[in-house]
C-alpha cells in the first residue's frame, strides 16, 4: 500500500472510530441541545471518514464500505485515544474531543498543503466543518477549565494520541460490523 | 437560560419564530441554534435572543369598542342596515 493510502487510511480510521464512540452519547448526553450537537459532530466525523476511505478506495480498487468494515480489526490504524469507551464520563469525553480537534487541525493544515488537488480539496472541505467542531470544543474547554475532572482527563488522555489502537478494539469492531457481517455476501 | 430563535428562510424575507434552545451562555446558544435551525439549509440567517430580553405585550384595552382600529375592519353591515331603515329604503337583497 502506498504511503499516501496508509496516511489517508489512518485519518479515516481515526474519524470513523471517534464517530462510533461519540455516537454512543446519542440520547444520553447531559442535555437535549448538547445531545443534538454532539450527535451531529459524530455524524460529521463518519462523513469525513467516508470521503477519505473513498479516496483510498479509488487508489486500491475497492470500496469505502469495504475499507471501513471489512478489514480485520488489527489492520485499523487509528490512535488509541479515539477507541476508548468513555460513556458515561462527560468530562473525559470533552477532554478527548479537545485533544482530538487540536491534533486534527494540525493534520488538516498539512493535508490542505498537499500537491494532490483531490486531497487538498477534500481537506479544505473537511476543515470547514471541523471549524465548528473546534468552536464547540473550545466552548467546552473554557467552561470546564477549572474543573479537576476535566483537567485531569486532559493529562491522562494526551499521551494516548500518539499510541496506536489496542487489541481491545476488536470488541468495538465486532459490535459495529455485526449487522454487515450477519448476511454473507449481502451488498446492502 | 432559554434563547428564542428566529430564522429567515430567504434573503429579504421576514424572520419567523423557529423555536427555542436552552444553553448556558451566548456562545453555546449560537452553536445549538445553528445546529437545530440552520444545518439543513433551511435558513439563510438566524436571530438568537435571550428570552428575558424580549418585551412582551399581551394586554390591549379597548373599553369603548372603537372597532374601526381593528384589522378585521369596520363592520359596516349593521350600520348600513340601520341607516337604510331610517331612510326607508331596503337593501338590495330585501327587495
Amino acid at each position: 500500500m502506498s504511503e499516501r493510502a496508509q496516511q489517508l487510511l489512518g485519518i479515516a480510521d481515526d474519524e470513523l472510530v471517534l464517530g462510533w464512540r461519540n455516537s454512543e452519547w446519542t440520547g444520553i448526553a447531559p442535555f437535549l441541545e448538547e445531545d443534538v450537537a454532539f450527535s451531529s459532530i459524530a455524524q460529521n466525523e463518519i462523513g469525513h471518514a467516508r470521503a477519505l476511505y473513498q479516496l483510498v478506495a479509488d487508489e486500491l480498487g475497492t470500496t469505502a464500505d469495504a475499507l471501513a468494515f471489512d478489514r480485520s480489526p488489527e489492520d485499523y490504524r487509528h490512535s488509541r485515544l479515539v477507541e476508548l469507551r468513555l460513556v458515561p464520563d462527560w468530562a473525559r469525553t470533552i477532554a478527548r474531543h479537545v485533544l482530538y480537534e487540536e491534533a486534527d487541525a494540525k493534520r488538516l493544515e498539512e493535508l490542505k498543503a498537499s500537491d494532490e488537488s483531490a486531497v487538498a480539496g477534500l481537506a479544505a472541505k473537511i476543515d470547514r466543518e471541523e471549524a465548528y467542531h473546534r468552536m464547540h470544543a473550545q466552548m467546552w474547554r473554557e467552561r470546564l477549565q477549572d474543573e479537576p475532572r476535566f483537567t485531569d482527563a486532559l493529562e491522562e488522555l494526551r499521551p494516548l494520541l500518539d499510541e496506536s489502537g489496542s487489541p481491545e478494539f476488536a470488541e468495538l469492531w465486532e459490535e459495529m460490523t455485526i449487522v454487515r457481517r450477519s448476511v454473507a455476501g449481502a451488498t446492502w | 437560560m432559554i434563547y428564542e430563535v428566529f430564522r429567515q428562510e430567504r434573503r429579504g424575507q421576514a424572520f419567523a419564530h423557529a423555536g427555542s434552545v436552552e444553553a448556558p451562555d451566548q456562545a453555546f446558544a449560537e452553536w445549538y441554534a445553528r445546529e437545530q435551525y440552520g444545518r439543513r439549509g433551511e435558513s439563510v440567517s438566524l436571530w438568537v435572543v435571550p428570552r428575558h430580553e424580549i418585551v412582551e405585550i399581551g394586554d390591549f384595552a379597548d373599553e369603548l369598542q372603537r372597532n374601526y382600529h381593528r384589522v378585521d375592519g369596520y363592520p359596516l353591515k349593521e350600520k348600513l342596515k340601520e341607516a337604510r331603515e331610517r331612510a326607508g329604503t331596503a337593501a338590495a337583497g330585501d327587495r
